[in-house]
């Protein structure tokens, strides 16, 4: 499966990351060589075999569904950029 | 000797016996560290804390309650969490980046009354086999044969370098891929990478959460079983973290192998493999086998697709964890421009922060979980990891004990030359090291001869998942029977 320019510039928007223009032909073909060496995975017969969801055969645990932490919104916004009056700061979102 | 040197179990006796104190010990490292800039190990270091847990450690050891990790000066991977210490997985996009919490292991090691002596370079995001990656510049490996700079090896490259160079006693490092067991290979130390679940991912910068697992980069085994005994713990905030008793794992290594059955992969004898790492196989085959284990030649068939399985599982779930890093909640924020928006603002905020390794990585992610895509890769790559846990299940079905296999294809490379390389070249170095993390297996890596230049080799052994003490037990046999005690020449 070879990436085109087009794919790769969709890729790095669905990924959030502005990729120049003048490097998207360098990063079409870089993830079309890693997508190649993929590949090999075709000659594998996986014919019935469930993929593996957990490392060991367990449940997740639960808890009860109950407040056990919080309380401290000075604690979570003190590494933002950007936050004011209690809350995180973005630029205008809604119109 | 100077203090520094000390593996952990001596100073402990020491440190029982009023022979030393913490003080002492803790000031011999933040001695050597600040004689090692050149090696560019510790990134932020941090000698009030650790003069005052020293002290405190002292005062504990005093009174009769001491831990056996108490005292003990460590370096921190960067990837764990430290409450008020700049903790940024060597990542731009993290700069500034203080917690307001502490990851579980590294609040397991405080509470034993271990001292940090600050945080470890390594590569971005753990994303990395030779520790360029890192936003602080590469480590460089104590080890020197010639004029070129080496590298210890990554993702824990600045963990390995700093308990190769006795800049501390031990490190925390963890492990996706291999990022324990290569640097320690290239380092010449021990590194183990527990099973899956048996230590605690909370506070642990997420990589590909399914494989992540965090270990202990020591001296020696017996500082190993040490050390993972005082990381591993049930945690109620890791979902994974399994609720299963922790043994006493130094009081195992009791050096006994005698009727073990040791398993050598025939899928391991890698084509073009250097004769130096085949020769090391087979001295480790015969001084396992002259302890009294049985050698049985076995098969693993799918290793040859762990690799690029793995190489389709960990960018799919670093695509998904490393999503948090918007500018939004922490680290860096690209400055806008005039009428450039939210969606501007994570665009610009990721092509600045992230390095290309984890760029690239988070779009292949991107890329195989995507409409379309997602059961031709990920869901295949998932499939096959089924069968590769299947073919280690059933060799242990068989009776099989431990495997041994090399741990790196070839000793450390000089630093800058994998630059022009594929990075599909570059992550052949996981080759012997992926399955495990892939079947959730302890691994660990034991320093076991240099090669003809005089660099360190290492050997692993993988074992039952939860049997880390036989794991540890059999490392020790082999550690013990190869003798390794090579340093570094110091030159930095």
């Amino acid at each position: 499966m070879s990436i085109d320019i087009d794919t790769a510039r969709k890729v790095a928007h669905l990924a959030r990351i502005r990729v120049p223009e003048d490097h998207l032909p360098a990063l079409a073909s870089e993830l079309s060589n890693i997508l190649t060496f993929m590949e090999q995975l075709n000659e594998v017969d996986v014919e019935g075999v469930e993929p593996m969801t957990s490392v060991t055969p367990m449940r997740l645990k639960r808890r009860e569904d109950v407040v056990t932490d919080g309380g401290y919104p000075e604690k979570i916004l003190k590494n933002a950029p950007d936050a004011r009056e209690g809350f995180f700061a973005v630029p205008k979102v809604v119109e | 000797m100077s203090l520094n040197k000390l593996t952990i179990s001596a100073a402990r006796d020491a440190l029982a016996k009023g022979d030393l104190t913490s003080v002492e010990l803790t000031e011999a490292c933040l001695g050597e560290i600040e004689g090692a800039g050149a090696l560019n190990a510790f990134v932020h270091k941090t000698p009030e804390i650790a003069l005052e847990q020293a002290k405190a450690a002292d005062a504990r050891i005093k009174s009769g309650d001491a831990p056996a990790m108490c005292g003990i000066p460590l370096g921190i991977k960067d990837l764990f969490a430290t409450k008020g210490v700049a903790t940024q997985a060597a990542s731009h996009i993290l700069e500034g980046f203080k917690p307001e919490y502490e990851s579980t292991v590294t609040q397991n090691l405080w509470d034993a009354g271990a001292v940090m002596l600050g945080k470890l370079n390594m590569d971005e995001f753990a994303m990395g086999s030779s520790n360029e990656s890192a936003c602080y510049g590469p480590v460089v490996n104590p080890w020197k044969v010639d004029d070129r700079q080496l590298t210890p090896g990554g993702s824990s490259g600045g963990s390995a370098a700093a308990v190769a160079a006795d800049l501390c006693l031990a490190a925390t490092g963890t492990d996706t891929g291999g990022s324990i067991r290569q640097p320690a290979a290239f380092t010449g130390i021990v590194g183990i990478k527990p099973t899956y679940g048996r230590v605690s991912r909370w506070g642990v910068v997420a990589f590909a959460s399914s494989l992540d697992q965090a270990g202990p980069m020591t001296k020696s085994v017996r500082d190993a079983a040490i050390m993972l005994g005082t990381m591993c713990s049930h945690d109620p905030k890791d979902s994974t973290s399994t609720e299963i008793a922790v043994p006493d794992f130094e009081a195992m290594l009791t050096g006994d192998i005698r009727g073990k059955k040791i398993g050598i992969p025939k899928e391991y004898r890698l084509e073009g493999m250097p004769a130096e790492i085949e020769k090391l196989w087979e001295n480790g085959i015969a001084m396992l086998k002259d302890a009294g284990a049985e050698i049985v030649d076995i098969s693993l068939p799918q290793t040859k697709y762990a690799l690029p399985a793995y190489y389709v599982v960990a960018p799919a779930e670093a695509s998904s964890n490393l999503a948090r890093y918007d500018g939004v909640r922490y680290g860096h924020r690209a400055k806008l421009a005039a009428g450039e928006g939210i969606t501007d603002m994570y665009e610009k905020t990721r092509a600045e922060g992230f390095g290309a390794e984890v760029q690239r990585r988070v779009m292949i992610g991107t890329y195989v979980l995507s409409a379309g895509f997602y059961d031709a890769y990920y869901n295949r790559a998932r499939k096959v990891r089924a069968l590769i846990k299947r073919d280690f299940e059933q060799v242990f079905a068989q009776g099989i004990d431990a495997i041994l296999t090399p741990a790196t294809p070839s000793s450390a490379f000089g630093l800058g030359e994998m630059a022009d390389a594929d990075p599909v070249a570059m992550y052949l170095n996981d080759v012997f090291t992926v399955t495990v993390n892939l079947a959730g297996l302890p691994g660990i890596s034991v320093p076991c001869g240099l090669d003809a230049k005089g660099l360190p080799l290492g050997l692993q052994l993988i074992g039952r998942p939860w049997e880390e003490g036989e794991l540890l037990n059999h490392a020790y046999v082999l550690e013990q029977a190869a003798g390794f005690a090579a340093k570094p020449k110091k030159w930095w």
